[in-house]
């Protein structure tokens, strides 16, 4: 990792390495020159590995509960139910977000790499240079109004008397929308935490991109959890 | 919440909160971990021992039982049903919060960020959260002791139905069982913000040189074991929390329609009894890794330091654990053979069961053929690694038998699969603890442990661990059943002498941990201090930093690596070795020709 890295090493072209063996240490087999240039400076900062081990964690979490209702379905066929229209509505806000935060990050990438590039001046000159945060508001907003519109789902059925017990169908239902509403909270979470960080211009790339990869599969997860209580409720 | 993007990099804290208690340093983390692990160990081991002396002589009333429940142990003698709540939480608490916590979360946490040359782990907060979740955890698990009519009784396994169906299935059914279920789920979160860090700082943050391959096999093990904790809790939460809507929301994932239990038919209807198996056993047998594989990695460690030379293989030693990862998610239905399963299944799940001791056994080879002409430095820790392979070795093989179904439907409700399982996972990943414990005390603490009383402390240990569980195989095969609390049958009361013998030993080794617990205790605040930084003459990162580390790992200047991790008897060399850090140049043999 660069950051750790206070003395750089030297490298000798001219006796180049027989390159880490991966024997351990037999002594024949790795002489004291190895090569240094294997781990390189640009190792991806951990937000980006990072961001990418969490959503392992919840694809498992949620192929779990797939699984289960599968198995479920195996020993008995469910009962039907029919899902609140509101969740289509809702499945069209929560991909106009990823679409508006997906605007905002290449806004934000562009501004950066003008930074980077030494043309602050254009930069500031660019008359809509407020627009990134202004599609991180945008996104945020949409994110609330799928939470609202889960919440009116839920109510609704509750209004009809479908409860999480009502039948191993609605347990489902609940559990798996809710499980769901519950991650796209933490995905609010770190709309507002860029959106800060934007705001005094302490924000990171890769913290950009971590939470707008986050936030992405949030969509994804709700578009495939929707095909499933379709197809098996 | 921590700045996820930002270098780990922090400030040494000055307040004694934030610098022992709310720490983010790895390293008072990884302290924290083991204080817990060694906690939870001795919790277990009473448990066990008062199981033991029911057992041998079940009217024997043990003074002060009555404390713990006075329902539970009127008159100081268990009850059945507070035999199999105690059993529970031996084993719950043994397999969650030691063998997890401690060869993985503790050691883990204190020398993977040094061994690949990092100043901490990537997100250090999430590093905090996840030790304080881990202790709630405990807290809430324990605190079924004292709530209720005390712990479920399900077993470690809590299977459904009787796990799911409340409190009219026995004492600790209900809140007992959510008490359970809700300290599993913490316990799940924590390990998952861990594995999270284990994985980022291995892929990440090492330092200059430290390539894949150069890393220890400690650290290795440690990755390996990351990943399948991220896998594997992460499918155990969202059973637990199906369990606990079971329990509390009048749900019925796991109860099947027209249950009668107690003459009481339940409410429950369209469950599937055999989905809480699937779940948990998809977590349980990759869990069973999460035990073992961090001390084979330290075990490997320990050995190679010791025998002044590496292993026959780094990278077939690598690429054999990384099977036993991969393989450990596809053997877990030989956990439910006789639930009932099509026998087509039993042998989709037998094979890959009967493969997977092939890494096993590469590994013990491995080992054994370098062990093989080692003039090997006998001291505390290289005999608890010795140990380890020793009951590796005889709990895998009983494994064998257990992989085939027409065996293993007669074997399995009884003490030989106990026996079996405490040697190849419990008492194995133990010694492991142990030797990574006599090993690092140094580097930990900056004093040694007492060597005298570490060999003591060994030897009761290893005659006793065969005195307890061998008899356990024995008694399998004689088809004593495993989960009772008294042996009434004709067939069985002739083999209550050898249940007296067990829980003599039993006894026996717990005393040599009490020995062990001594000597910590005591090195920990006037043993000798360690002669230098590196006392074992050992070769990676840990050894080339300050005992202790500094709050950053290695002061101001950090490590480059360059050389592969184990250099011993290197010709040509100033010493007998070369650390990972030095820029000392050798050229080989080889490379001379």
């Amino acid at each position: 990792m660069a950051t750790t890295v206070h003395e750089p090493p030297k490298i000798e072209i001219d006796r180049l390495p027989s390159h880490g063996s991966g024997n351990g240490g037999w002594r024949n087999l790795v002489p004291a020159d190895g090569d240094l240039r294997r781990v390189k400076d640009s190792s991806p900062p951990p937000a980006s590995t990072g961001i990418w081990v969490g959503l392992a964690a919840i694809t498992m979490t949620f192929a779990a509960f797939t699984s289960a209702l599968i198995v479920r379905q195996g020993t008995a066929p469910l009962v039907h139910i029919a899902l609140p229209p509101v969740l289509y509505l809702n499945t069209l806000l929560i991909i106009a977000s990823s679409i508006s935060l997906e605007a905002a990050r290449r806004r934000i990438a562009a501004f950066m790499g003008a930074m980077q590039n030494g043309v602050q001046n254009d930069v500031q000159n660019e008359p809509n240079r407020a627009n990134p945060a202004r599609w991180l508001y945008i996104t945020l907003l949409l994110g609330l109004l799928f939470v609202a519109g889960q919440t009116f789902a839920w109510m609704q059925l509750r209004s009809q008397g479908f409860g999480l017990a009502t039948n191993v169908s609605y347990s489902f239902f609940y559990v798996l929308t809710v499980a769901h509403a519950l991650h796209v909270f933490g995905g609010l979470g770190g709309l507002v935490r860029v959106i800060r960080k934007l705001n005094k211009s302490v924000l990171r790339r890769s913290t950009l991109d971590a939470t707008s990869r986050y936030w992405h599969f949030m969509g994804a997860l709700w578009v495939y959890l929707l095909l499933l209580l379709w197809m098996k409720l | 919440m921590h700045d996820m993007s930002a270098p780990a990099v922090h400030g040494a804290p000055t307040s004694f909160i934030r610098k022992h208690v709310f720490s983010t340093d790895h390293k008072v983390i990884g302290k924290q971990y083991y204080a817990l692990a060694l906690v939870a160990a001795f919790v277990g081991m009473f448990l066990s021992w008062i199981m033991r002396i029911h057992l041998g002589w079940g009217s024997f009333a043990i003074p002060g039982l009555h404390l713990l429940s006075k329902t539970g142990a009127p008159g100081d003698v268990l009850t059945p049903e507070y035999y199999l709540q105690l059993m529970t939480m031996h084993g719950t608490i043994m397999v969650f919060f030691v063998l997890t916590t401690a060869p993985f979360a503790a050691f883990g946490n204190f020398f993977l960020p040094i061994q690949t040359g990092a100043e901490d782990m990537p997100f250090p907060h999430f590093n905090m959260m996840s030790f304080w979740v881990t202790f709630v955890g405990f807290l809430v698990l324990v605190a079924s002791f004292f709530l209720g009519d005390g712990p479920t009784l399900g077993g470690w396994t809590q299977y459904a139905p009787l796990s799911a169906i409340g409190s009219v299935g026995g004492p600790g059914e209900g809140l007992g069982v959510v008490l359970w279920a809700t300290s599993i789920a913490i316990f799940c979160i924590g390990q998952l913000l861990g594995s999270l860090n284990f994985i980022t700082t291995t892929l990440d943050m090492r330092c200059k040189g430290m390539s894949l391959m150069r890393l220890p096999l400690s650290t290795w093990a440690w990755f390996i074991t990351s990943i399948m904790g991220l896998t594997a809790f992460a499918v155990l939460l969202p059973a637990c929390i199906l369990l606990i809507l079971d329990n509390v929301a009048g749900t019925s994932f796991f109860v099947a329609s027209n249950l009668v239990i107690n003459d009481q038919m339940l409410p429950h209807s369209g469950g599937s009894t055999l989905l809480w198996q699937h779940l948990f056993w998809f977590f349980g047998h990759p869990e069973v890794y999460i035990a073992i594989v961090p001390g084979m990695g330290i075990v490997s460690h320990v050995l190679i330091t010791n025998m002044r030379r590496p292993m026959l293989s780094h990278r077939v030693l690598i690429y054999s654990m990384g099977s036993l990862a991969v393989l450990s998610y596809m053997v877990y239905g030989h956990h439910m053979f006789v639930s009932g399963m099509n026998p087509i299944s039993s042998l989709a799940f037998s094979f890959p069961t009967l493969v997977i001791t092939i890494p096993s056994t590469i590994v013990v080879l491995i080992w054994l053929g370098s062990l093989y002409g080692s003039r090997l430095r006998i001291n505390a820790a290289s005999l608890f690694a010795l140990g380890f392979i020793s009951m590796f070795i005889s709990g895998g093989i009983s494994g064998f038998f257990l992989a085939q179904p027409s065996i293993d439907i007669m074997l399995h409700a009884t003490y030989f699969v106990v026996g079996h399982f405490h040697l190849v996972m419990g008492v194995a990943a133990m010694f492991g603890i142990f030797a990574g414990t006599y090993f690092w005390f140094p580097k930990m603490v900056g004093r040694m442990m007492n060597e005298t009383l570490g060999k003591i402390h060994f030897w009761m240990s290893f005659v006793g661990a065969y005195c307890i569980f061998m008899p356990f195989h024995y008694l399998g095969i004689a088809s004593n059943v495993r989960r009772y609390q008294a042996f009434t049958d004709d067939y069985l009361i002739p083999l209550i002498p050898v249940h007296k013998f067990i829980t003599i030993a039993a006894l026996f080794t717990g005393f040599a941990q009490l020995i062990f617990l001594y000597n910590l205790i005591h090195s920990r605040f006037w043993g000798a201090h360690a002669p230098n930084d590196n006392p074992w003459e050992g070769t990676s990162l840990e050894w080339s930093t300050a005992t202790p580390p500094p709050h950053n790992n290695f002061g101001d200047k950090m490590p480059v690596v360059y050389h592969d991790p184990y250099q011993y008897s290197v010709e040509g060399a100033s010493a007998d070795y070369i650390m990972q850090a030095s820029p000392e140049n050798v050229h080989s043999p080889d490379e001379e020709k």
